[in-house]
This record gives structure tokens, C-alpha cells and sequence, in this order.
């Protein structure tokens, strides 16, 4: 009678986990954080009466308060509805970083060890030569070549935590690709392609992620800087990178609000992120 | 009649850390038609690297040479697609550990499917009436249920046996069997060995059996081919393998077994231990462990001579025919001592 409730159990579809589990209380607070963090771009805009961008000199550093629950920065700007309005671009960049490089990536990291022979030689050469550019200075190239902006500095990042991701996935599949059961699929014929992708690829997928996730960080640090420094996001949109540097007179005047509102926002979303990452990898090499 | 596969002077070498290691020496033998033939030996003998080198599953970096025939081709040649379409349809293998040779994050119907679908061009629905018509041939009740399961949800004999679904799929002309049953409980030994030789009765197959069983070597195949030190040193019809050994080793080999209907004081082991090939030492490399072992084994390097029905690589084979598996045979028959004794 059991063993028949055991097996049926068995053979049951496993119910769909949306939130994970296996992260520990570290990397559950930190998604929190970076749901709160989600919320705020993609609905937070919506929430805000505020225009980030309508000016009002007359309210210049206005400290936090009833109208303004922030205060304003140097023109007046409403510093709640810059924040907000500037986490979209501050989370869209190192999103898309990070899906172009693990896309890009994942694909060379396969192709090389499937391959192997010159052409893994050739993409670790490759690897090499980009790791050997730091990915701000590759963006402040792009910025020169084709002007500065945000799609510049998205690009041009992308190619420099492109290295990153094949790495990683190189040696993950490199293992992978050792094991019997690939030895298996191999010989009953099956193209590299199918045993890359339908099997390798999945069985690093833990790695994957967690990786993806640890350069998400690395890349809204950068993307910040770049802003920062003026050559990312172009004013006046709001970006917390851009509104950091904009602060930094407002730091010397006495109303340091702006850049440490926004520098905290990107400290906490980093640090979560980074958590979080620390945590995937833990559970992905615990599961392997 | 030619052969299905006939393997020629076939030598390997492997890198280990750099140096290049020696792990067949002039392997030959042949494979008919529908024929099963054993593969015995220790160890590091080079069985798993012969299957190994006819199913080109050989590690990275290995140096090989000889001839590998199959049919018509050239198996050392195969590049490609052409390489696929002979390891899809021409060989299938099956491999000692069924749960590391299967991805965990896979359903069992996916595995015995994925080849039909991809390489034949098979709609899934019919792949799957086909997998579960398989699973049935070789005794899995319930196959759709089976299907849905994950390997780690099937014990080690259910899992072989889809293995031995999965290597017949595809109809192939030879099946490489890498000890299919040591890794499995001695209970389900037995029924899943029954079901492979069923299966390659059937499909008229022929079957390359690795295995360190002398006895079960001797229960299913036509021909036994004893390798020692990645070398070949007796091939033989087993039917008179066990009456009438031609190398000192295989005659040692069977002596090292228990009988179990006798009770043994103690077992005859073989003195000493296996050497791979790398290691082997010149003349013959049987020799520091050969109780007939004479001066010029340690020099001289014996080929492989036809004698009675089989082959041997034995300097002595024809004198010391008959006398092998006596254990109170002189262990220097007179005739052979050295030339000194004769002088007088």
C-alpha cells in the first residue's frame, strides 16, 4: 500500500517554486531587497506625482519635508522622483549587460570545449586579450568613438564581462563534457550541438545564474561610474550614478542628501546582489 | 566472409601529464557477423580501451594506430557526420555504471527518445511508442510511467536495462558491452544479463562482452580473447578455452577462481601484480609472473602463433599445451630447462 502512494508520488509533477529556497536568511533579506528594488523602477514611476526633471530654482536644497519627502537637489529637481525614475536606468544597463555578455558568453564558453583544439585555444587567446582591458576603459573608448550614452557604455561593457562569463562556463563544461554520461549521449551518435545544449548547458545552469547574478553588480557599480564621470547616461535624465555626481557640489555647500540618498541605494542594491550571487554559487556547487 | 569488425595492429597511447603511455600494443582480432565474443583480462589490461578505440570514445590526446574496420569503413578515418551516422546506427555501447553514464537532469523517455528524434528524423510521438515498446522487450512493466521518471528513481538493474533499450534502438550491427553487470546487485546479474544476450539474439547482433568473468565469458560467448598488459595474448573458441588454456595466464586465471562446488584449503592466486602496458617489462611481459617463465621470456618478446584452434603469445604454447592447468606440473617442464642440464 505504501510503496503504491510512494511511487505515484514519484511520478508527480513537481509543483512550481517561485520563490527559491536554499539561500539561507542572508541571501533571503537580500532578495527582498532587490524585489523592493524591482518594484521601484518598474512600478515606482507610476507611485511618483513628481517630474524628476521640472526645475524650480526657488527650491534649491530644500532639505527633506512635507512637499518634498527628499528634499531637492541644486535646481530644484524633487530628489524621491529622481531616485525613482533613475533606478529604471540604473537596473536597465547592467541588465542588459549582463544578458548580452552570459548570452555571448555561454555560447563561446560551449563552443570552445566542445570543439576543443584550436578553437578552444583561439577563445582562451581571445579571453586573454579582453581580460587584459579593464571594462571602464573600454567603455570610455566606446563613449569617444561613438559618443557618449548609455547604449555605448552597455555595449562596450557587455564585451568586457563577456570573458568573465565564457570563463566560467568553459571550465564548468569542461568538466561536464568529461563526464560518463556525456561519453554516453556521444555515442549514440547525437550532434555536439543537442549534447551541448540539452545537456551540458543545463547541468551549468546553477553556475550560470549565480554568475550572471555576481556580474549584475560588477556592472551597475561600472555603469554608475561611467555616469559619474559623465560619460554613461546624459543629463538631465535621472541615473544614480549621474545623480551622485551631481550631488558632490551639494556635499561642499552643505546638502550632501543627493549623493548620499543615491550612493545608498547603490550600495545596498550591490551588496545585495552580491549576497545573493555568493549564495546561488554556494547552492549551485552544493548541488553538483 | 569478412568480418563485421576486424581490428588490426591496433596500438594506443595516452598522455598522461605530458608522457605518452602505452596502453594497447598490437591488438588484432575480429568480430563476426551475429558472433560474441569476450573480452577478459585484470585491471588496466586495455579491455575498456579496446570498445573504447572502436567506438572512438578514446580520451583527448590519445595517439592511435593500426586499422579499425567496420564492414566497409575505416572506424580510425570516421570524421564528422560520418563519425555520428556510425556511432548512431552502426555500434551502440553499454557501459559498467548505468547512473554516471546517464544525465541526472533527464527523463528516461527523453534519453531512450533524443537519438530516434535527432538522428532519425522520428516524430516524438511515435519515438515514444517505440521507446515504451523496448522497455517492455526487456522486462519493465508499466513503461509509461518508467518514461517519466528520472534515473535516480530506478534501481541500478531497471536502469541497465534501459540502457540495453537504449543501445538496441537503433538496430546496430554490434553492441560493446563494458562489464554490463558488475556494478549491479548479484540478484539482478543474472536477469539482466539473460535479457542482453535475448535482445542480441533478436536483433542478430553481434556482441563484444568485456568482462573479468571467466565463467560468464564462458556461458555466452563464441570466442574469448584473453588481453594481458594491453596485449593480446590468447584468443580462442571458448568452448575449449576451459579444458585446454594455451597461455600460462589464462590457465592462471583459472586456477585463481573458486570453485563452488569444492571447498578450496586456499585459492591460487597469481603471484605478483597486473602491469599495465607502460610498465611491462621486455620479452614477455607475463614472464615475472609465469611459473614456466624461462631465461629467454625475459629477452625475448613472444609473437602471437597460431596453436590448435586459437592463438597464443606464449614462446612455449605447444609444449606446455595440456599441461597448464595442472597444478602438480613441474613448474620447468625438463625438456625446456636451460641447456646446461642437458650437458652431461
Amino acid at each position: 500500500m505504501s510503496a503504491i502512494a510512494t511511487t505515484s508520488r514519484a511520478t508527480r509533477r513537481r509543483p512550481l517554486r517561485i520563490w527559491p529556497t536554499g539561500l539561507g536568511a542572508g541571501g533571503q533579506v537580500s532578495l527582498g531587497v532587490l524585489v523592493l528594488v524591482a518594484l521601484m523602477a518598474t512600478v515606482g514611476p507610476f507611485l511618483v506625482a513628481a517630474d524628476p526633471n521640472a526645475v524650480d530654482l526657488s527650491y534649491a536644497y530644500e532639505p527633506p519635508g512635507r512637499w518634498f519627502p527628499l528634499g531637492t537637489d541644486a535646481s530644484g529637481r524633487d530628489l524621491l522622483a529622481r531616485l525613482v525614475y533613475g533606478s529604471r536606468t540604473a537596473l536597465l544597463g547592467p541588465l542588459f549587460v549582463v544578458l548580452i555578455a552570459t548570452l555571448l558568453g555561454t555560447v563561446l564558453g560551449l563552443t570552445a570545449v566542445w570543439f576543443g583544439g584550436w578553437v578552444d585555444s583561439l577563445a582562451v587567446r581571445f579571453i586573454d586579450a579582453v581580460f587584459a582591458f579593464p571594462g571602464i576603459l573600454l567603455a570610455i573608448l566606446a563613449a569617444a568613438l561613438f559618443g557618449a550614452g548609455l547604449t555605448a557604455a552597455v555595449l562596450a561593457l557587455s564585451v568586457a564581462y563577456l570573458p568573465y562569463v565564457a570563463r566560467v562556463v568553459r571550465s564548468a563544461a569542461l568538466q561536464e563534457r568529461n563526464l560518463p554520461y556525456v561519453a554516453a549521449l556521444r555515442v549514440q551518435g547525437l550532434p555536439g550541438f543537442a549534447i551541448s545544449a540539452r545537456h551540458i548547458l543545463p547541468n551549468v545552469a546553477g553556475l550560470v545564474v549565480a554568475n550572471a547574478t555576481l556580474c549584475f553588480g560588477w556592472a551597475l557599480i561600472d555603469l554608475a561610474a561611467l555616469s559619474f564621470i559623465g560619460f554613461g547616461v546624459q543629463p538631465p535624465t535621472a541615473d544614480w550614478g549621474a545623480i551622485v555626481g551631481g550631488g558632490l557640489s551639494g556635499v561642499l555647500q552643505g546638502a550632501p542628501n543627493e549623493a548620499l540618498f543615491a550612493s545608498a541605494l547603490i550600495v545596498a542594491t550591490v551588496a545585495a546582489v552580491n549576497t545573493l550571487g555568493d549564495r546561488l554559487l554556494t547552492r549551485s556547487e552544493a548541488t553538483r | 566472409m569478412s568480418p563485421l569488425l576486424s581490428v588490426e595492429n591496433l596500438t594506443v597511447d595516452l598522455q598522461v601529464s605530458g608522457t605518452p603511455r602505452t596502453v594497447l600494443r598490437d591488438v588484432s582480432f575480429s568480430v563476426q557477423e551475429g558472433q560474441t565474443v569476450g573480452l577478459v583480462g585484470e585491471s588496466g589490461s586495455g579491455k575498456s580501451m579496446t570498445v573504447r578505440a572502436v567506438s572512438r570514445l578514446l580520451p583527448d590526446g590519445a595517439r592511435v594506430s593500426g586499422r579499425i574496420r567496420f564492414a566497409d569503413q575505416e572506424v580510425l578515418d570516421l570524421r564528422g557526420s560520418a563519425l555520428r551516422r556510425y556511432r548512431a546506427s552502426d555500434v551502440a555501447m553499454i557501459f559498467q555504471d548505468p547512473r554516471a553514464y546517464t544525465n541526472p537532469l533527464r527523463r528516461i523517455g527523453d534519453f531512450l527518445t533524443e537519438s530516434m528524434v535527432i538522428n532519425d528524423r522520428v516524430p516524438r510521438r511515435r519515438a515514444e511508442r517505440t521507446a515504451a515498446g523496448l522497455l517492455e522487450e526487456v522486462g519493465i512493466p508499466d513503461p509509461e510511467r518508467r518514461m517519466r521518471q528520472y534515473p535516480h528513481e530506478l534501481s541500478g538493474g531497471l536502469l541497465q536495462r534501459v540502457m540495453i533499450a537504449a543501445a538496441v534502438a537503433a538496430r546496430p550491427r554490434l553492441v560493446l558491452a563494458d562489464e554490463p553487470t558488475t556494478a549491479l546487485d548479484v540478484t539482478t546479474q543474472a536477469e539482466v544479463m539473460r535479457i542482453l544476450i535475448r535482445m542480441q539474439r533478436e536483433y542478430g547482433m553481434a556482441m563484444m562482452l568485456i568482462t573479468h568473468d571467466l565463467d560468464l565469458a564462458a556461458s555466452v560467448c563464441d570466442e574469448t580473447i584473453v588481453l594481458y598488459a594491453g596485449e593480446v595474448v590468447e584468443t580462442q573458441p571458448t568452448r575449449s578455452l576451459h579444458d585446454d588454456p594455451l597461455h600460462p595466464y589464462t590457465a592462471a586465471l583459472m586456477q585463481a577462481r573458486p570453485e563452488i562446488h569444492q571447498r578450496a584449503e586456499r585459492l591460487l592466486a597469481i603471484p605478483g601484480s597486473p602491469t599495465t602496458a607502460y610498465e611491462a617489462p621486455p620479452g614477455c611481459s607475463f614472464a615475472p609472473r609465469c611459473r614456466f617463465a624461462q631465461d629467454v621470456c625475459r629477452t625475448e618478446t613472444p609473437p602471437i602463433v597460431p596453436v590448435g584452434a586459437g592463438a597464443s603469445r606464449c614462446l612455449f604454447a605447444e609444449e606446455l599445451r595440456g599441461t597448464l592447468l595442472d597444478p602438480l606440473a613441474p613448474d620447468a617442464p625438463e625438456h625446456l630447462l636451460p641447456a646446461t642440464a642437458e650437458v652431461e
